[in-house]
């Protein structure tokens, strides 16, 4: 295992985060800060409790999922797909790293910061909206899984995107409606009988729900269900991940 | 002594079908400078990204110093060191980290006096906490240099390193290639500049068309396939040339006053130059036919690369030729 290359990857795309504060750290937070300010706040106070919890605490879970998985996409994505942008990525290429490394690196350190933010935006709703935290090993599992699982997804969409454009595709006009329509802001138990059963193909649904679970003990699906989804996605990113290596697609020609 | 890079039978086919390396076979030894020399869109990017592995192969072997680059490629690619054709370079990192983490990619464990030394070595020991995008194309290009020795390559790959580069800078770059190849390490560079090859290396390849036309020592390219040119200026002007001056294949000036005679350096041998040379005064005296000045001029190396690239059919005959000498 070639750990100095590691330790250089996640060095070199942690030093970005730091030259970049306002866009990595402050961005997010003030975004959130905002949701919580309009959702829980404004509109928040004339909606009733759900399943008993307080409709600005309610939010949290799904706002801190919808920042971890725009977060992780968008720091994973940027990371590998600069260095094939500007050139730089023969050095990677060239380099005695396995694909392994370069995956612990890049995902690594997407990882990292979207946790970052992660704890951050927790910390920050906290002064918005009273929380709990029913389980928090499982919390923590649900925070770390999707961080990586959307890490991966980030690195792969980097991976694959030619353009600034397709970087931009997927994150905005795919994972950001799955999210809003994942029960971010309401129970999918609130929607028609109908629309519930549609909302079940939504993937997302299941990770919010799970989340919901560890810091209210309530859940629209069963939480050995979100747990398998998550696991599942897991391994669905490794595979393309491992095939990309594998063909050199988009890397190696 | 076995070559440091084997390449044998080495073909790419890119996905569109363009068939960019021809079954290439090369031997680079140990300690040497080779210049690859070709036109753009030759092969030559493509042959050093394999080797280096950004490029997969379609078939062929690479060894490296004894080692497969595909199977061990830990092994081959921690021997190597890459200069790209491209100044491509994080804009936003200082020379020193930039230089850094090159060699933390390599696997290296940090060293700064090593780096030091690099970067003294460079000339860049003033611009290590300079940010990329401050530095001059020149500096750059350094700076990629410096990269690629970080991590103390056995064997430098330079893709262009003049390409763009005024002429002060190219020779100086020059100097820092004989320097590193002082040091003991093996150089394989790819120009077009063929200034560049008859200045630093010590044998020249050419390429085009994805395949390798030959591979020579420098001085033996020029002295093999090279032509000397003998212009006799007359001290009177000349109507024609005597029908007993035929055999030279003589050229007769537009203004009647030089002769011209171009013959091959490949043969006949030195000895049998002189003497056909001095043949060729004596049956012109015979012929009352005086000159007042001579002039030899042997080809240079572009004029070789030019005559070889522009003319196949010709080059595979030469290539014959020389096989059988």
């Amino acid at each position: 295992m070639n750990y100095y290359a590691i330790k250089a990857i996640y060095k070199f795309e942690m030093s970005r985060t730091w030259r970049t504060l306002l866009q990595s750290i402050v961005s997010p937070i003030i975004s959130t800060s905002l949701y919580f300010v309009v959702f829980g706040s404004a509109i928040g106070s004339r909606i009733d409790e759900i399943d008993g919890i307080a409709y600005g605490s309610f939010i949290v879970p799904g706002l801190l999922m919808l920042s971890l998985l725009t977060q992780s996409i968008a720091n994973a994505s940027f990371g590998i797909f600069f260095p094939k942008f500007s050139g730089t990525i023969y050095e990677v290429l060239s380099a005695p790293v396995s694909s392994r490394e370069i995956v612990l690196g890049y995902v690594g350190a997407a990882t990292s910061k979207s946790l970052l933010v992660g704890v951050i935006i927790l910390a920050t709703a906290g002064l918005f909206v009273p929380l709990q935290i029913a389980h928090p090993f499982a919390m923590l599992f649900f925070l770390v899984m999707t961080c990586i699982t959307f890490s991966l997804l980030g690195f792969i969409i980097g991976i694959w995107a030619d353009n600034f454009e397709k970087l931009q595709l997927i994150p905005s006009l795919v994972v950001t409606p799955l999210v809003f329509l994942g029960g971010s802001f309401y129970s999918i138990n609130m929607l028609p009988s109908f629309w519930q059963t549609v909302t079940l193909f939504n993937p997302v649904v299941y990770l919010i729900s799970g989340f919901r679970w560890s810091f209210y003990g309530i859940a629209d699906v069963n939480v050995g269900i979100s747990i398998a989804m998550i696991l599942f996605f897991l391994c669905l990113a490794l595979f393309i991940v491992w095939r990309i290596f594998k063909t050199g697609y988009q890397l190696r020609k | 002594m076995p070559p440091v890079v084997s390449i044998s039978k080495l073909n790419k086919i890119y996905d569109s079908g363009f068939h960019a390396l021809k079954n290439i076979n090369l031997d680079i030894n140990s300690g040497e400078i080779i210049a690859l020399l070709g036109p753009n869109g030759a092969g030559k990017t493509t042959l050093i990204s394999i080797i280096c592995g950004i490029v997969n192969a379609s078939s062929g072997t690479i060894m490296v110093d004894g080692f497969d680059t595909q199977k061990e490629y830990r092994k081959t690619r921690g021997k190597i060191g890459l200069v790209p054709q491209e100044l491509t370079s994080d804009a936003f990192s200082t020379v020193w980290n930039t230089v850094s983490f090159s060699r933390g990619l390599f696997g290296k464990e940090p060293n700064p006096a090593i780096i030091e030394r690099v970067l003294k070595d460079l000339s860049l020991w003033d611009k290590k906490d300079n940010m990329m995008m401050t530095l001059s194309g020149g500096m750059k290009r350094r700076v990629l240099i410096a990269k690629a020795l970080s991590h103390e390559p056995e064997i430098l790959f330079l893709d262009e390193p003049t390409a763009g580069v005024d002429v002060e800078l190219r020779k100086d770059m020059w100097r820092v290639i004989n320097r590193l190849r002082d040091s003991g390490v093996t150089i394989i560079l790819t120009t077009h500049y063929i200034e560049e090859a008859e200045e630093i290396a010590d044998r020249i390849g050419i390429i085009s068309n994805g395949e390798i036309i030959l591979v020579e020592q420098k001085a033996t390219l020029i002295k093999k396939l090279g032509k000397k040119t003998i212009t006799l200026k007359l001290q009177d002007t000349l109507d024609h040339i005597p029908e007993d001056l035929n055999n030279y294949e003589l050229e007769l000036s537009s203004d009647r006053r030089e002769i011209h005679y171009s013959f091959s350096t490949t043969t006949p041998d030195n000895n049998t130059q002189s003497s056909h040379v001095a043949s060729l005064i004596s049956t012109l005296n015979l012929n009352g036919i005086h000159f007042s000045d001579i002039d030899t001029k042997q080809s240079s190396l572009e004029e070789i690369f030019v005559e070889l690239v522009s003319n196949n059919g010709d080059t595979n005959s030469k290539n014959a030729a020389l096989q059988e000498q």
